[in-house]
Order: C-alpha cells, then sequence, then structure tokens
C-alpha cells in the first residue's frame, strides 16, 4: 500500500467511524484504560538486554517481565500487610520441576513453552543463553560469577526438554544466583539470526528487541520517551497476568510525577523524592508501600588508601561526627531502617544489614581526631553521584556542617551519573557518599562485593585486610557446608571486623517505596527493585 | 538569484566547519568515561579497556577526527552509544516535535507581542507604553524552567484545564500517520479531529511558556521599528492626506516597519530552538532538546554533535530564507552575499 | 545621524550634563526610576548581605524545616530548616557577581575584539566574525552546557561560559559601532595629530563606543543570571550548600506541588526583580545614551 493510498482509507475509515463510532471508542477507550497500567519513572531503559553493554536498571525491568528464568520465587506477605518475593521460595516458570543433587543441578522444561515469536522454547535455547552470559563479559558474566557459573561446560542440554548445570565448586550462592535477571532465556535460533561476525553473541539486535518469551512483550520503545508492552496471551509459565497492556513514560519533571499521581492520571511510580512518598502515605488519596531495600544501605565511604582517612581514629572520629537522627528526619522524612545506635552491650546479630553502635557525640569525634594527631582538622571532599542528588545532596550538606563542627572542611564535589563510576573505580575519591544493594540477600555476598580484599569497584574505600578476606570466605565455605554454628561465628566476625575499623560508616537501609492508585492491586517487592508487571491489576 | 543564494551558501561553510570542529573538541574534553559508563557496575579495569578498543575511543584524536568526518560526508552522524540508534533517525523523528512546539510557541508571542509593540508606539510615552514594556520584560524575567512548572502547577494540578504532562499526547491516543511530522498538520490530513485536539491541548502550556520567553525581543523591536517608520515622511503625509489611523498605522506603518521586526522572529526562532531543551524537560516533550541533553549528560557524543550540527545547519538555512524575504517584502534591499 | 554626532563628539559633554540628563530621563519615567531604585537595593544587599542575614545562611536546623513564611522566619524555611530570607540575601553577591563578572570578561573578549573588528578591518574583521558567526550557529544554552560539563561546573566556568555564549552580541555592536566612526570627524583629527593607530582606537574610538556597550552590558547581566540558573535546573549550577537564586529555583520547584510554595518563590522573586531591573535599566540607559532610540 503506498502512502497516498494508504492516508485514503484511513480518512474514510475516520470518517466513517467518527459518526457511528463515537460512543463505542469512547468505552473501548475506557476499558482500554482498566487494563492498561501507566507507569511513569524519571528515565527510562538505553538497552533491554540485560546481558548487554552497560544496560541501566530501568533495562532490568524489561527484561524481568519479557524474558523467562528457569525458576521463580514465591511469595510471602509482611508484617505490614505488604507483600514480598520470598527469598527461600522457588516457584517453577520455565522448569517444571528440578532437583539438585551435590554436584549438579537437573532442570525439567515446560513442553508447552513458546518464545514470542511461536518457536518452542528449549533446553538448546537454554545452554546458548547461559553461554552467552558468562561469555560476554562485563556486568553479566560477573553476577554469574558471584554463584560460581563461569564456564560454559557448566551448562548441558541433555534432551530437549531436560537442562543440567554442574558445579565447579560447592557455592551456597549458585542456585539463588540462577534466579536473579541475568540467566534470562533467550530466543537462540532468532538472536543468531541477528548476530554478524563481529558481534556472535547479538548484543546489537537484543539492545532494541526482547527475543524472550516471557509474559509481556515490548512492542514500542521510543529512548527517553516511552516503553510499550502487551500481554503475551501463549504465556504457559505461570498464571496470565491481568494486564492486557503497560505504558510506560519517562517524566523527568519530579513534581509533574507526583502532580500525575495525584490527579490519578497515573497508575504507579517508583521515582518520587522521599519526602513526597511520606507525605502521599499519610493522606489517603494514593496508596504508598515501603518495603526495606535487602542487603542494601546507604553509607559514608572514605579511601584507607590515602591520608587522613588510612588512621582508623579518624575515619572513627567521622563516624562519631555524622549527624545521623537529622539524616534520618530530614533526608529520608523517616523512610529508612537507621543503621546506627545500637546498644553498645547488645552484642552482633548474624544478620546484614544491622546497626553499628555508633551515635551522634561531637566530642568524643573531636577527642579522637585529636588522639589521631589531627587536633585542628584537615581539609576534604566529599563527593556524590549527581543522579541520586535529591536523597545525597541535603545528606552531604548536613554531613558537611557536621564535619565543619570537628574541624574537618569538606568541598561538596558533585559527579554527573555518567562519570561516577568512573571515578569509583579509579578509587581516589577520599570521601563519598554512596549507596549498595546486593541481589542475593545474604551477608557474606554483601561482604563479598564491598569488603573483600579482591578490591572490587563497590569496595570504594580499598579496604584490604587479609583478616577479614578470611573471614569472608570462611563463612562462604560454612554457608556451603551448611555448617550452621560455623557460619554465625564467621558473620559475626566479619561484621564486628566492619564496624571496629570503619571504612565505610553505615547510615540507613533506605525503603523501597512505590506509590499507586487505590485501584491498583497486586504488587509484590522484588530484590531488583524494578516492577514485576505480571501480578499487578487494575480493579 | 541562484547564484546569489550559492554565494550566500558559501559564506555559511565556514562557521559550519567551525561548529564540526568545536564541538568535536568539545565532547572529547567532557569528563565522562563512556568505556567505563559502559562497562557496567562490576567492571574491572581490563573490561574496561576492552569496551574503549571496541568502541573505538583508544585511539588518537585526529584519527577520531578524521573517521567522524568521513561518516559526517556520507551523511552518517553515527550510532548513540546508549540506546544503539542511528542519530540521524532520532534526530528526523524528533525534530518536527520540537519545531511544533517552537512554531507555535513564536505564533502565540507574536499574536500577543506584536500588537503590543504597535499599541506602545503609537502611545509611545503614556502609561499603555510603560505597561507594555513591564509585561514584555517580565516574561523574560524568569527561568523558562520555573515559567513552565508554574504554568503546570496552575493549569494541571490546580485548576485541571490543562492535559496531564506527558509528551505530545495522551497515551491513550495514537499518533496520527506519519506525514510531516507535525501533528497538528497530521491529524488534519488524516481528518482525525479528535487526535487534532488531543494534540492541541498537550501543546497549549509548553507552547505558552516559550512563548511567554519570547515575549520581550518581539514586542520591543516591533515598537522600535514602528517608532522609526511612524516619524518618518511618507507617514506625515498619509496623515496629512486624511487616512483614518487605523490605515496609516496598519496598511502604511506596519508594513515598513516589518523587516527589523522579521530579523527578530529569525534570531528568536532559532535561539528558541535551542533554549528549548529546558521546556522538553519540564513537559517531557520528545524533541531533540531533552535528546541532546541526556546525551550530553552521559557523555554520549554522536547525539551531542549531530545536535549541535543540525541546529547549525538550521540556523544558516534560516538565515538565508530571511535574507530572501527582505527581497521579497522590500524589492529595494537584495542580497549581496 | 544627528544623534551619532551628538554622543560622537569626543568629550563634548561633561559628566554634568550626563547626570543632569539622565535625572531628567529618570523623572520622565518612572519606570526607569523604580529599576534604579531596585539596583541600589540589589547593591546594597551585596555589599551588606552577609552582615545583616538574621541567621546563617548555610546552617541547618532540622527541627525547623519546610516552615512557611512567619514572623521568625520572613521567607520560610527550607528542607534542611535553612532560613531562606537569609539564603536570598546572601546569595545577592554571587549572582550580581556572576552577572558582572560574566559581562566585564565578555566586553573585554567580545566587545574589544569588535572594535578592532570595525576599526582595522581587513583579516582582523574577518576573523572576528567568523568566530561572532561560529558561535552564534551553535544553540547557545547547549553551548554552554557543554563548556560546563567540560570544564567542571564551578562559578568561574560558569562565568567563562556566559561569555562565550554573548560573544557574538558584543563583537557585533561593537563592530558596527567601530565602523561608522573609523572615519568620523575628530578620529581624522586625532589622526592628523599624529596620533597611531592602536592610541586612536583606544582613546577616541573606545570612550565613545561605551554608552552603546553600556546599554547591551546591563541587558546581558540579566540573561547571565537566567543562565546560570538554567544551569542548576540541569544540575550543572554551583556547588552546595552555596546559596544562589538559581539552584535555590531549581531545588525549590520540586517542592511546588506539595504546597510549599516559598521555597522556589522568593529566590525566584529576587531573580527576577534583578533580572527586571537589569532590563528596564537597559532601556533607561539607552534613553539616557540616545534619545532617538529609545524602546
Amino acid at each position: 500500500m503506498d502512502r497516498r493510498q494508504f492516508l485514503k482509507s484511513t480518512a474514510i475509515a475516520a470518517g466513517a467511524a467518527t459518526p457511528i463510532g463515537a460512543p463505542f471508542v469512547r468505552s473501548a477507550a475506557a476499558q482500554a484504560r482498566a487494563e492498561t497500567l501507566l507507569v511513569v519513572t524519571e528515565s527510562g531503559p538505553n538497552n533491554v538486554d540485560i546481558h548487554g553493554v552497560g544496560t541501566n536498571r530501568p533495562g532490568y525491568e524489561v527484561s524481568w517481565n519479557c524474558y523467562d528464568r528457569l525458576f521463580t520465587h514465591g511469595k510471602k506477605t509482611l508484617a505490614d500487610g505488604s507483600e514480598s518475593y520470598d527469598r527461600d521460595k522457588y516457584e517453577p516458570e520455565l522448569a517444571e520441576s528440578w532437583d539438585i543433587g551435590p554436584n549438579s543441578a537437573t532442570f525439567k522444561l515446560r513442553k508447552d513453552a513458546k518464545f514470542h515469536d511461536g518457536t518452542p522454547i528449549t533446553a538448546k535455547d537454554v545452554k546458548w543463553s547461559f553461554d552467552r552470559a558468562v561469555s560476554v563479559g562485563g556486568f553479566p558474566t560477573f553476577q554469574m560469577k558471584a554463584g560460581s557459573l563461569e564456564k560454559p561446560e557448566q551448562f548441558v542440554a541433555v534432551d530437549d526438554h531436560t537442562f543440567r548445570v554442574d558445579f565447579i565448586r560447592k557455592d551456597a550462592l549458585t542456585i539463588p544466583d540462577l534466579g536473579v535477571i541475568v540467566p534470562c532465556v533467550l530466543n537462540a535460533g532468532l538472536v543468531k539470526k541477528n548476530a554478524t561476525e563481529k558481534d556472535p553473541w547479538g548484543l546489537d539486535y537484543t539492545k532494541q528487541n526482547t527475543a524472550g518469551g516471557g509474559a509481556f512483550k515490548m512492542v514500542k520503545w521510543t529512548p527517553g520517551t516511552e516503553v510499550v508492552y502487551e500481554r503475551n496471551d501463549d504465556w504457559k509459565s505461570g498464571p496470565l497476568p491481568k494486564l492486557k497492556r503497560v505504558i510506560w513514560r519517562m517524566v523527568p519533571s519530579a513534581g509533574n510525577r507526583r502532580a500525575l499521581l495525584e490527579r490519578g492520571d497515573a497508575d504507579i511510580s517508583f521515582d518520587l523524592p522521599n519526602k513526597d512518598f511520606a507525605e502521599l502515605k499519610a493522606g489517603s488519596k494514593i496508596k504508598v508501600v515501603a518495603n526495606p531495600v535487602g542487603n542494601g544501605i546507604g553509607y559514608i565511604g572514605m579511601n584507607v588508601k590515602k591520608p587522613p582517612f588510612d588512621n582508623v581514629k579518624v575515619r572513627q572520629a567521622v563516624a562519631y561526627a555524622i549527624p545521623y537522627q537529622k539524616i534520618m528526619d530530614a533526608v529520608l522524612f523517616g523512610l529508612g531502617k537507621p543503621m546506627f545506635g545500637a546498644p553498645a552491650d547488645k552484642g552482633l546479630d548474624v544478620a546484614w544489614p544491622q546497626p553499628h553502635s555508633y551515635n551522634t557525640d561531637l566530642a568524643k569525634a573531636k577527642a579522637l581526631l585529636a588522639e589521631a594527631g589531627y587536633p585542628n582538622g584537615f581539609e576534604t571532599t566529599l563527593s556524590f553521584d549527581l543522579g541520586f542528588a535529591v536523597i545525597n545532596e541535603p545528606l552531604c550538606v548536613l554531613v558537611q556542617e557536621s564535619l565543619g563542627q570537628i574541624g574537618i572542611k569538606t568541598t561538596i564535589n558533585k559527579i554527573p551519573g555518567a562519570n561516577w563510576r568512573a571515578e569509583l573505580l579509579k578509587k581516589e575519591l577520599p570521601l563519598i557518599s554512596n549507596f549498595f544493594s546486593g541481589w542475593l540477600d545474604y551477608p557474606e555476598y554483601f561482604f563479598f562485593w564491598c569488603y573483600h580484599g579482591q578490591n572490587a569497584v563497590f569496595n570504594t574505600m580499598s579496604y584490604q585486610s587479609k583478616e577479614m578476606d578470611a573471614l569472608i570466605e570462611a563463612a562462604r565455605t560454612a554457608a556451603a557446608a551448611g555448617d550452621k554454628a560455623a557460619y554465625e561465628k564467621e558473620v559475626k566476625g566479619f561484621v564486628g571486623k566492619a564496624f571496629a575499623e570503619v571504612p565505610r560508616i553505615p547510615l540507613f537501609q533506605p525503603y523501597l517505596c512505590v506509590a499507586m492508585q487505590p485501584s491498583v492491586t497486586g504488587y509484590r517487592y522484588w530484590f531488583h527493585r524494578q516492577l514485576d508487571y505480571r501480578t499487578i491489576a487494575k480493579a | 538569484m541562484l547564484r546569489q543564494v550559492l554565494k550566500r551558501l558559501a559564506t555559511a561553510i565556514p562557521s559550519v566547519i567551525g561548529v564540526v570542529v568545536v564541538t568535536f573538541l568539545l565532547t572529547r574534553v567532557l569528563p565522562g568515561d563512556t568505556a567505563a559508563y559502559f562497562a557496567g557496575p562490576a567492571a574491572t579495569p581490563q573490561a574496561i579497556a576492552e569496551i574503549r578498543a571496541k568502541l573505538g575511543l583508544d585511539r588518537p584524536l585526529p584519527e577520531q577526527f578524521a573517521a567522524y568526518v568521513k561518516d559526517l560526508a556520507t551523511g552518517n552522524l553515527g550510532n548513540s552509544l546508549s540506546t544503539g540508534r542511528a542519530v540521524t533517525t532520532e534526530i528526523i523523528a524528533r525534530l518536527p516535535a520540537s519545531a511544533e512546539l517552537t512554531l507555535v510557541g513564536l505564533l502565540l508571542s507574536m499574536a500577543v507581542a506584536i500588537p503590543l509593540g504597535i499599541v506602545a508606539a503609537v502611545k509611545q510615552g503614556s502609561i499603555v507604553d510603560h505597561a507594555c514594556r513591564m509585561v514584555a520584560t517580565a516574561g523574560v524575567s524568569l527561568p523558562v524552567f520555573f515559567t513552565g512548572l508554574l504554568l503546570v502547577y496552575v493549569f494541571y494540578f490546580l485548576l485541571g484545564w490543562a492535559p496531564a504532562p506527558l509528551g505530545r499526547l495522551d497515551v491513550f491516543y495514537s499518533a496520527p500517520p506519519d506525514v510531516t511530522g507535525f501533528y497538528l498538520i497530521d491529524s488534519l490530513i488524516a481528518r482525525d479531529l479528535d487526535t487534532f485536539r488531543a494534540a492541541a491541548a498537550q501543546l497549549v502550556v509548553p507552547a505558552l511558556t516559550m512563548g511567554i520567553f519570547s515575549l520581550a525581543p518581539i514586542a520591543r523591536m516591533t515598537r522600535a521599528s514602528m517608532l522609526a517608520v511612524l516619524s518618518s515622511e511618507f507617514i506625515r503625509t498619509a496623515r496629512a492626506s486624511g487616512l483614518t489611523p487605523r490605515t496609516v498605522i496598519i496598511t502604511y506603518a506596519f508594513r515598513n516597519a516589518l523587516l527589523p521586526v522579521i530579523t527578530t522572529l529569525g534570531m528568536v526562532f532559532s535561539f528558541l530552538l535551542g533554549a528549548n531543551v529546558l521546556v522538553e524537560k519540564v513537559f517531557a516533550w520528545p524533541g531533540i532538546g531533552s535528546y541532546a541533553i541526556e546525551a550530553l549528560i552521559a557523555s554520549d557524543y554522536a547525539p551531542v554533535q549531530g545536535f549541535v550540527l543540525t541546529m547549525a545547519i538550521m540556523y544558516v538555512a534560516l538565515n538565508l530564507v530571511i535574507d530572501l524575504l527582505y527581497g521579497v517584502i522590500d524589492p529595494r534591499v537584495r542580497i549581496e552575499g | 545621524m544627528t544623534a551619532r554626532a551628538q554622543t560622537g563628539a569626543p568629550p563634548a559633554r561633561s559628566s554634568f550634563a550626563l547626570l543632569r540628563h539622565a535625572r531628567y530621563v529618570i523623572g520622565e519615567n518612572p519606570v526607569t526610576g523604580i529599576a534604579f531604585a531596585i539596583f541600589v537595593l540589589l547593591v546594597v544587599a551585596a555589599l551588606l548581605g552577609p552582615l545583616v542575614t538574621p541567621y546563617d545562611p548555610l546552617a541547618s536546623d532540622t527541627s525547623a524545616t519546610l516552615r512557611a513564611p512567619s514572623a521568625k522566619h520572613w521567607f520560610g524555611t527550607d528542607q534542611l530548616g535553612r532560613d531562606i530570607f537569609s539564603r536570598v540575601v546572601a546569595a545577592t553577591r554571587l549572582d550580581l557577581g556572576i552577572a558582572i563578572f560574566s559581562v566585564a570578561l565578555v566586553f573585554a573578549l567580545g566587545g574589544l575584539s569588535g572594535i578592532a573588528a570595525g576599526f582595522f578591518g581587513g583579516w582582523v574583521d574577518r576573523v572576528v566574525c567568523r568566530i561572532a558567526d561560529t558561535i552564534m550557529a551553535f544553540p547557545l544554552f547547549v553551548l554552554a552546557m557543554g563548556i560546563v560539563a567540560a570544564l567542571g561546573n564551578t562559578v568561574t566556568n560558569i562565568v567563562i561560559a556566559t561569555a562565550i555564549i554573548n560573544f557574538p552580541l558584543y563583537a557585533r555592536v561593537a563592530r558596527a559601532e567601530a565602523n561608522v566612526r573609523r572615519e568620523a570627524g575628530f578620529v581624522m583629527a586625532a589622526r592628523l595629530c599624529g596620533n597611531g593607530e592602536l592610541r586612536i582606537l583606544l582613546t577616541q574610538i573606545l570612550p565613545n563606543i561605551m554608552p552603546i556597550m553600556m546599554v547591551q552590558m546591563s541587558l546581558t547581566m540579566g540573561y547571565a543570571i537566567l543562565n546560570a540558573a538554567g544551569l542548576s535546573f540541569i544540575g550543572l549550577g554551583v556547588r552546595p550548600p552555596t546559596p544562589e537564586w538559581g539552584i535555590m529555583v531549581a531545588e525549590g520547584a520540586a517542592f511546588i506541588v506539595s504546597g510549599e510554595w516559598w521555597i522556589a518563590f522568593f529566590p525566584g522573586l529576587a531573580l527576577m526583580l534583578a533580572v527586571f531591573c537589569f532590563n528596564l535599566l537597559g532601556d533607561g540607559l539607552r534613553d539616557i545614551v540616545d534619545p532617538q532610540r529609545r524602546t
């Protein structure tokens, strides 16, 4: 059909539809509205493939909803009545059943599952996808490694519907790591067709197109503007979602996002300042759900490789000079769990995050600073990621003011989001405000990333200690062996050490808040902190 | 005529070259390490080096520049690193959104500013004159993003008169078939009045924001140029011949005062097209301005270069059109090249 | 041409006469009078600001956050309990500083090279015009963003970026004015007296162009502040916790929907008054300098 003809036909159709069809169109629109979820966030995906280079957080959301994994997590209801994923309960997704042995795990795939283009999903696709995850390098490969999933030889397609993972070592995190976003199942045939010699894994194709068999299909993506999904009516890996369409719009202005929710135009949003969440929560027009972010901590990090923060007394002085409660009140508006001020005689828990015993005590801070040989303080810069300025900026201003009172003069340095990671990687920033959360909610996982001497990028303090490494390794071994007593001892050991030497000062465990219309039900908290559209419904 | 146009274009070539070079250098000086950004959160230095090589960022600057110019010569503006899409197609898709917004804003502004300027000139020195000046100056005295947010608050949040600030169309409408890329025109071509109304409704507040900002220069120039014309002899003659003041002002004076006003309009248009980056951010408008900002913040070179180059070419083209218009409006003026 | 001759005759008018004329214009034109009063107020605030503020503009008080304007806090308090009145007053010095320094810089760069271009012509003229054309062809705000993003977001760089994007404006005006005067009688006379070209440029041309340039400067001062505000909005403004109107408006804008209007309103008002005053002063100055070009 050429353009002219097309225009003519649409014009005729429009002309024909207008007089008679108008009421019908309107009720259809109302119907569509009830089955469509309108999500608003500040920014959108830059890549819809979790295996891609530099995929951002919104990109994870697309991957989670458009691809299937072998299994998923069950749900649990929390004390406040909200729903959360259950870390310890696995439920079938692509795999109907599985069998975990000492050296391998075998998964039986469902036989009726199909990709969006209609090709059946086989164990070969699973193998190819996992091979891809451990081979492309960068983030996906790292994440797989966290569960000792490192080599393609570990993945075996036994027959069309049987898939096996061989373990290279005993690791309690292997199975949990198969339930995160990265090990998703791609349509191997489709991606290979679009791969090139230079790009054997077809990353360029999947960057902009979804090639999965998940509950939703991405039908439109305009970067920086919107993502539109439609339900995959042939989805077999779980109960069919209630929503037919999801429209996700990027609204850069925070004030406008709140206005859209309050006026009832948008259905749901994660992206509001804490102040707005706190106020909406207090009101009755909008439903707000707040869950503590699992294994997540906002902290002040100090570079222990360089003076003055190489001195543990200086670090402790800073830990006594942080205006903790002010931060909870004026920055978080109460939407977080305090990670400070535990009674000194309480002892440690086998848990992470847990509060440390530092408190705001300027006299003590001054004394420690004098002991460390800095009675008049010193000058330094306090850096933060501009992308999270809503929390970081007021937080840093408060910290700056408080440190000023013990003589530490700080200059605040805003670093644009694009440069933040590069700066962290250089490990030269003396003092930072940052946030980290681990997908896998286990203490040793957090410590492996943030305190281990391998000095991963998340060890923003460049903290290296043989003793600490030994404690972390021992905890992992004990976990793999199922030795509960040893595990508890090691965990308490590394937590205690982290608190005593304070290379990073935990401030709070933030809440993940989401604001939605009262008509929206079925929201569930996930470790990846993105929306799972599958369980959501609109009344 | 054609030779004149070509000659005029030739003079613009050095500045376009200048723009290409400066943009290239500026984007390379940006502190962002693109490779580290794309290496993801858990990258090792080695992984970053690999990505740097993959993106061609490890080559010396002159070599990168040569590659860039070669691509430009074939009309290829490169691919956005962050979205993987061709910059050329993105800009073509987004330009109409910005242009529609800017044009409507300019029209709104003209509809107010030109009469304001004429009245101010006719009643020179009176209260009306001062009031006009105050109104126009007030419009330019507030940061444009603030005006935008304020208008959204009042007209959408408080009063509910304006539709949700969600870009060019309400989410439950689909875009009209693409002919010009201007939704107002396309929906009319498709005879889809419903969509036309929806698109127009979305446009009003952002266009108003732009319009308020451009009130001052247009009103000022209209007033100045009217004053100059009103004091000239042919107006005195016209008045002396007993023509009505209306005829004198509209037919004789204004037509002659138009020339400098058009120059200003051209400048204001190109200024607005660049300045609407902030307005687009406020209204979630899918134009090229918001595209450029996002790219700049992600240190994504290609879209920034593409955006600046597009703007530069539009600027040159606009000036050419204005020069040609001069000749049409006033036969005494001919472009000299 | 008569007007030109009037202002153009070198030391023709004594400063006293100019003052009298200024008083006449202000008397004649109340708007300029108002603008002048605001300007005086701003200068006083900039000079005395930090001495007279009721609170420390940087001191937080988390027990009194987000308070509406009251007798205790005239303009209310912000998210960290800082007194907005104190911050608005304290910001005057920085904002006027940004405006004045960027204008001084662009005058030195653009004004002088424009004068040289107009006076000497030839290759100087061509080079200056090319530079001006190139900058004009950029989308100016994006150019400023790029410069600040590339050099880092310090006050100095904001000043530099603002100066660069205003370069063409100054260069063009200065060039046109110098061009008109290069063959004027008084220049000829100076030349006949044996003055060198550079000396003529600096002692004869420059002083005569100053009035027009002053008008230009007061107009661009307003844009300099607006430009800084725009940069703050996208996160490229001055460092916290420095009080600056633009960044206060940008940050306060997020609070409008939830009802805390005062956080953005008062700095916005100060910013608006300043820009408003510079613009009107510019117009007024133009009236003083050149009665024929009253717009």
